[in-house]
C-alpha cells in the first residue's frame, strides 16, 4: 500500500475524483476534480499548489560536504554560493545519467539535496575519505511546490522572506506562517514559483495557511496530471519518462548520458574529478550519439488525418507518456531516427509539443520528422518540426522585481 | 515616426482603426514583411476588446467580455501566448430561478446529467445526443471560418474545387443530417430546440446563443444556426467554445499587438481618421481629422462596413448599387453592457457560495416566455425591463481584476435598441434607467447586490458606438443573419476582403467570417491581400 505524506488527510478531503497513483512509494492525487483542467489552468494564471513530499530529500552536512557533492553531481557544487540552487544529474562510472535534482547551499557546510529515487546507498558508497554527514530526510521534510503567476503575491502574505528580491533559484530560510523553513525559487512548470520545505509535522499548517491565503487569488490545490503538462511545455524531462535511469537498464542501448537527454548544459567536462567525467570525455571525443529535441506537431496534418477517417481530432485531457518511434521528414524511411517519450496537448500555445530523443543530425531548429500517430487503431505518422525548448517560456519564470543588479546563476 | 505633417515615403498599408481585427490585419501584413501603419482614433489599442480601469483596481471588459473562437491557427501563427495572451475556459453556464436552483451546465457530461434530470430524465438522456449531434453540424460548418467566403458565381478552380469541398462535407452528413442542417438555417432557435427537449428551463438558455447581437427574438427563424458556435469551439483544439482572457478583453488586444510590432507594424493612437482617401478610383492613403494626410499603397479597414464606406469613403466614390445595399445593410444594435465593481461577491440566494457555478457565464433567461418578452417591448424601440442578461464575474476567473475581495461583474444586456421610440440621440436620458433595470432584474436572484455596487457604467449601444465608433453599436458590425454571411457578407459579391474601391479592402467583423474575437476577418483579409498581390 503507498504510504501516506504529510498532507494526505486534507488533500483527500479535497479531492473529489478519488484519483490517485503512486510516486515513489507515496499516494499522490492525479488531480482534484474530474478534470485536471482547472488545476492546470491556476498554474499558468494563478497559482497551484502541490505536494511534493515524495521527493527523495538529503541533508549533507560537513566541511568536505561541497567537495564531495562535488564529485557526485555534474556541477561544481564548491562553487556554489550559500542561498543558491544548482540543478545537476548524477551519473554512474560510464556518464550515464542516473537520476537529475537540485542541490540547495543551506551554509557552506549544509546542502539540502532533492532527486526523483533514493540514492542514500549511492551516496554513502562514494561518501569514502569525506568528512561528510548524509542524512535522509525524505520522511522529515515536507515539501510543496506553490507555482504560477500569483506565488509570490500569495507566499508573500505568509512569509517574512522578501519575494520581491529573490532571484530565479536562490533559496532562503524564514518563516512561513510562523513555521520556520526554507523556500526556493525553483519548480517544475516553468513558471514563476516557490518550492518550501518544512518539517513533517508543521505540513499540514502551512498547506492550510496557503490554501487560506491564496482564496482571492485562485489558488487551487494541484495534482500530478496538470504538473505534467505544464513540465512539458517547459520543456523539462522526467526521469523514467523521457530517460530511464542507468541503474534500471537492462540493456546499454536504454541508458542515457546527460548529453542524450538534453541536459548536457549540466555538464562541465573542463572540472576534474566527478563521477562519469572520464566516461563522458571520451562522448564527447567520439561525438554524442542522440539530441533531446522538442517538437511540434503539425496540427492542419492531425486534422486533415482525422478526418480521413470521418472524426474530429481527439485531445487527451492529460499528457501522454507512451513513447513512439520517430522517422526521418519526407516519410521514405521506415527506420525510427528516435523516440518521443512525452507528448501533450499545450492549451496556451494551442499546439501539440513532444519531447523527442532523436539521433544528433536532426536536432537543429526547423528540422521536419515524422511520428508515429495512432487514428482508428491504425498507426499512422505525422509531420513534427523541430521547435525551441521550453515550448512556453514566460518572462515572469526568471523576473525578479527588486533584483540588487548581480549576474544570476543557476 | 511624427505624427505631425505629412508623411512622404508611402505605407505599403494603412490599417483603420486598432481592434482585435484590424491589428491582426497588421500584423500578418507586417510578418510578411511590409510596411504597416495602424491608425487608432482613441488612446488605447483594442477597439471593443479593450479592458479600462474605471475605479482604481478594478477592470472592466468594457464591451465585448469573452472569448470564442479565437482562431488557434492566429494564436500559434502570431505567437499570442508568447505574447502574453492566456485564456481560461468558463467553467459553467449557470441559469438561476428565483424559486428553485436552476440549471447549471457543465462540460463534465455526469454532472451534466445529474443536473438536467431534476428537470427531465429524457431530456438528460437527449442532451448528449444532440450534442453529439451538433457536434457533426459544426464539423461541416467550421471550414468556413478558417477560409474566405465561398463564391457560388464563380467558376475559377479554386472557387469551385471550395465549393466541391463544401458539398462533399454536406453530402458526407447523411440524409438525417443534411435535413437537421436546413431545419437549423431556417427555424427559430426554440422551435428547433423543442424537437429535442421538453423543460423549458433547459431550451431557454440554450435558445439564448441565436439572439446575441441581433434584433430578433428566440422564436424568430432563422435564430437556430448560431447554436452550431457552441459547438465549433469543442473541435477546435479548446475544450470549450468559452473563455476569459487574463487580464481581460484587452489583452487579447495587446498581445496581438505587440505581435504586429515584434513584427515591425507601427501603430499610433490618438489618431482619428476624417477620410479615406480616394484618388482615381483608387484608395491611395488617409486624411487625418487634424488634416495630415498619409500616403499609403493599400488601406485596410478594422471598421464596420457602414463606418468604412458610408462616412470614411463617401457614397460619391461608390458604385449606386454597392452603396444601396449598404443602406439595406442591419446594423440595429440591440444590446447594452453593464458593468459593475462590486465590494464583495453577491451570492445568488438559490446557490449560494463562489464554487464553480458561479465561475462561467451566468445566464438570466428564467423561461423562453421571459426571453420573448423582452424582445416585444424592444421591437417598440423600448429597453426590456426584464432583460436578458449573460453576466460573468472576471474577478472569479482572474483574480488580478479586482483587488483581493473584491469583485467586478460584466452584464452583456439584451435587448437595448439602438433605436429607441424617442430617438437614438435620447439614449444619455434613458440611460440610467436601463442601469437601474438590469440592477433591478439581477437583484431578484441577487438579493445582496444593491449594496455591494461600488461603480456601474452603463453602456447603451448609442454609447458603443459614440465611444468605440461602431454604427448603430452592433457588437458584431452587423447582424449575423445568415443572409449578412458567407459570400453576402457584408455585401453579395464583395465578400472577399477586396471592395469596389481599388486598394481598400475590409478586414473586419463586417467581413466573412463575421464577429466576435476570432481574429479571422483581419487575418484572412491581410492573406487575400498578400495572396492577390496588392500589397
Amino acid at each position: 500500500m503507498p504510504r501516506r505524506t504529510a498532507l494526505f488527510e486534507r488533500t483527500a478531503a479535497l479531492m473529489t475524483s478519488v484519483a490517485w497513483k503512486e510516486w515513489a512509494g507515496y499516494a499522490a492525487p492525479c488531480n482534484f476534480d474530474a478534470h485536471s483542467e482547472r488545476e492546470y489552468f491556476a498554474i499558468r494564471h494563478s497559482a497551484g499548489l502541490l505536494d511534493l513530499s515524495p521527493l527523495s530529500k538529503y541533508t549533507v552536512t560537513g566541511s568536505d560536504a561541497a567537495r564531495y557533492l562535488a564529485r557526485l553531481w555534474t556541477r561544481d557544487i564548491t562553487r556554489l554560493k550559500p542561498g543558491r540552487v544548482a540543478y545537476a544529474c548524477l551519473c554512474d562510472g560510464e556518464g550515464k545519467l542516473l537520476d537529475d535534482g537540485t542541490v540547495a547551499c543551506l551554509d557552506p557546510e549544509t546542502f539540502r539535496v532533492t532527486s526523483s529515487e533514493a540514492w542514500l546507498g549511492w551516496f554513502e558508497r562514494h561518501s569514502r575519505g569525506f568528512t561528510v554527514q548524509i542524512e535522509d530526510c525524505t520522511d522529515q521534510l515536507a515539501a510543496l511546490a506553490l507555482q504560477g503567476p500569483l506565488s509570490r503575491k500569495i507566499l508573500q502574505e505568509i512569509c517574512g522572506v522578501d519575494l520581491d528580491g529573490m532571484r530565479f533559484f536562490a533559496v532562503a530560510a524564514g518563516r512561513i506562517a510562523g513555521v520556520r523553513g526554507w523556500i526556493s525559487r525553483t519548480g517544475y512548470t516553468g513558471d514563476l514559483g516557490f518550492e518550501i520545505w518544512i518539517a513533517h509535522e508543521d505540513a499540514l499548517a502551512v498547506y492550510d495557511a496557503l490554501l487560506v491565503a491564496g482564496k482571492p487569488y485562485n489558488l487551487e490545490p494541484i495534482g500530478l496530471d496538470a504538473l505534467d503538462v505544464a513540465r512539458i511545455e517547459a520543456g523539462f524531462v522526467m526521469q523514467g519518462v523521457d530517460y530511464i535511469s542507468a541503474q534500471h537498464c537492462l540493456t546499454e542501448a536504454r541508458k542515457s548520458t546527460p548529453e542524450d537527454a538534453g541536459l548536457g548544459w549540466t555538464v562541465n567536462l573542463e572540472r576534474e574529478g566527478w563521477i562519469g567525467r572520464e566516461a563522458l570525455l571520451r562522448e564527447r571525443a567520439e561525438g554524442p550519439k542522440w539530441a533531446l529535441v522538442g517538437l511540434e506537431l503539425d496540427w492542419a496534418e492531425i486534422e486533415a488525418l482525422h478526418s480521413e477517417y470521418g472524426l474530429p481530432p481527439h485531445l487527451g485531457p492529460v499528457a501522454c507518456r507512451n513513447a513512439v518511434p520517430v522517422y526521418p521528414g519526407g516519410g521514405g524511411s521506415k527506420t525510427p531516427v528516435g523516440q518521443a517519450t512525452s507528448s501533450t496537448w499545450s492549451p496556451t500555445l494551442k499546439s501539440y509539443l513532444m519531447l523527442a530523443q532523436v539521433q544528433r543530425k536532426f536536432l537543429a531548429l526547423g528540422t521536419e520528422l515524422q511520428v508515429e500517430y495512432t487514428v482508428e487503431f491504425e498507426r499512422r505518422t505525422i509531420t513534427a518540426r523541430v521547435v525551441p525548448r521550453p515550448f512556453f517560456d514566460p518572462e515572469r519564470k526568471t523576473f525578479t522585481p527588486s533584483a540588487t543588479p548581480r549576474k544570476a546563476s543557476q | 515616426m511624427s505624427a505631425r505633417g505629412t508623411d512622404s515615403k508611402p505605407y505599403d498599408s494603412i490599417v483603420v482603426g486598432a481592434g482585435h481585427n484590424g491589428l491582426t490585419s497588421a500584423a500578418y501584413l507586417a510578418r510578411a514583411g511590409r510596411r504597416v501603419l495602424v491608425l487608432e482614433r482613441r488612446h488605447l489599442v483594442g477597439g471593443a476588446a479593450v479592458t479600462e480601469e474605471l475605479l482604481p483596481g478594478f477592470k472592466y471588459s468594457v464591451c465585448s467580455y469573452v472569448v470564442s473562437l479565437l482562431r488557434p491557427w492566429i494564436i500559434r501563427e502570431l505567437n499570442l501566448a508568447r505574447h502574453g495572451l492566456r485564456i481560461v475556459p468558463l467553467e459553467c453556464s449557470y441559469t438561476p430561478q428565483i424559486d428553485n436552483p436552476g440549471l447549471c451546465r457543465w462540460p463534465d457530461p455526469h454532472k451534466n446529467r445529474e443536473e438536467i434530470r431534476r428537470l427531465s430524465p429524457r431530456d438528460a438522456d437527449n442532451y448528449p445526443e444532440f450534442g453529439k449531434l451538433m457536434g457533426k453540424l459544426a464539423r461541416f460548418a467550421k471550414p468556413f471560418i478558417d477560409e474566405r467566403a465561398p463564391d457560388p458565381t464563380s467558376l475559377r478552380p479554386s472557387d469551385v474545387w471550395q465549393l466541391k469541398r463544401a458539398a462533399d462535407r454536406f453530402r458526407a452528413l447523411g440524409d438525417d443530417l443534411v435535413a437537421l442542417q436546413l431545419k437549423l438555417t431556417t427555424m427559430g432557435g426554440v422551435d428547433f430546440l423543442r424537437q429535442f427537449f421538453e423543460s423549458d428551463q433547459l431550451i431557454a438558455p440554450m435558445s439564448c446563443s441565436g439572439i446575441i447581437g441581433t434584433m430578433l427574438g428566440v422564436n424568430s427563424p432563422g435564430t437556430a444556426y448560431v447554436l452550431l458556435h457552441h459547438y465549433m469551439g469543442e473541435i477546435d483544439g479548446s475544450s470549450r467554445a468559452w473563455g476569459f482572457p487574463v487580464g481581460g478583453t484587452g489583452a487579447v488586444s495587446d498581445a496581438i499587438a505587440a505581435s504586429a510590432v515584434e513584427f515591425g507594424a507601427e501603430i499610433r493612437c490618438n489618431a482619428p481618421i476624417a477620410r479615406i482617401r480616394i484618388q482615381n478610383g483608387c484608395a491611395t492613403g488617409v486624411i487625418l481629422e487634424n488634416g495630415d494626410e498619409i500616403a499609403a499603397r493599400s488601406v485596410v479597414s478594422g471598421c464596420d462596413p457602414s463606418l468604412t464606406f458610408l462616412r470614411f469613403v463617401g457614397r460619391e466614390h461608390l458604385p449606386g448599387d454597392f452603396a444601396l445595399s449598404l443602406e439595406r445593410y442591419k446594423n440595429r444594435g440591440s444590446s447594452g453592457k453593464v458593468n459593475m465593481a462590486l465590494d464583495r461577491f453577491p451570492e445568488f440566494a438559490q446557490r449560494p457560495g463562489m464554487g464553480p457555478h458561479v465561475r462561467g457565464d451566468v445566464a438570466i433567461a428564467p423561461s423562453t416566455e421571459y426571453l420573448e418578452s423582452a424582445y416585444d417591448e424592444a421591437k417598440y424601440g423600448a429597453f426590456s425591463r426584464r432583460p436578458f442578461i449573460n453576466v460573468v464575474f472576471p474577478s472569479l476567473l482572474d483574480p488580478t481584476m479586482a483587488p483581493p475581495g473584491k469583485h467586478v461583474m460584466s452584464c452583456f444586456v439584451q435587448y437595448a435598441p439602438y433605436d429607441l421610440a424617442s430617438g437614438p440621440d435620447t439614449w444619455p436620458d434613458h440611460r440610467e434607467a436601463f442601469g437601474d433595470a438590469v440592477v433591478d432584474t439581477l437583484a431578484e436572484y441577487m438579493p445582496t447586490l444593491k449594496d455591494d455596487i461600488l461603480h456601474r457604467q452603463v453602456l447603451s449601444p448609442w454609447d458603443i458606438e459614440q465611444q468605440i465608433g461602431i454604427t448603430e453599436g452592433n457588437i458584431f458590425h452587423g447582424e449575423l443573419g445568415l443572409e449578412q454571411l458567407l459570400f453576402q457578407r457584408p455585401v453579395a459579391g464583395w465578400a472577399r476582403y477586396s471592395t469596389p474601391i481599388k486598394g481598400l479592402w475590409l478586414g473586419s467583423s463586417g467581413a466573412h467570417p463575421g464577429g466576435g474575437i476570432m481574429a479571422s476577418p483581419g487575418a484572412l483579409a491581410a492573406k487575400e491581400m498578400l495572396l492577390s498581390g496588392a500589397v
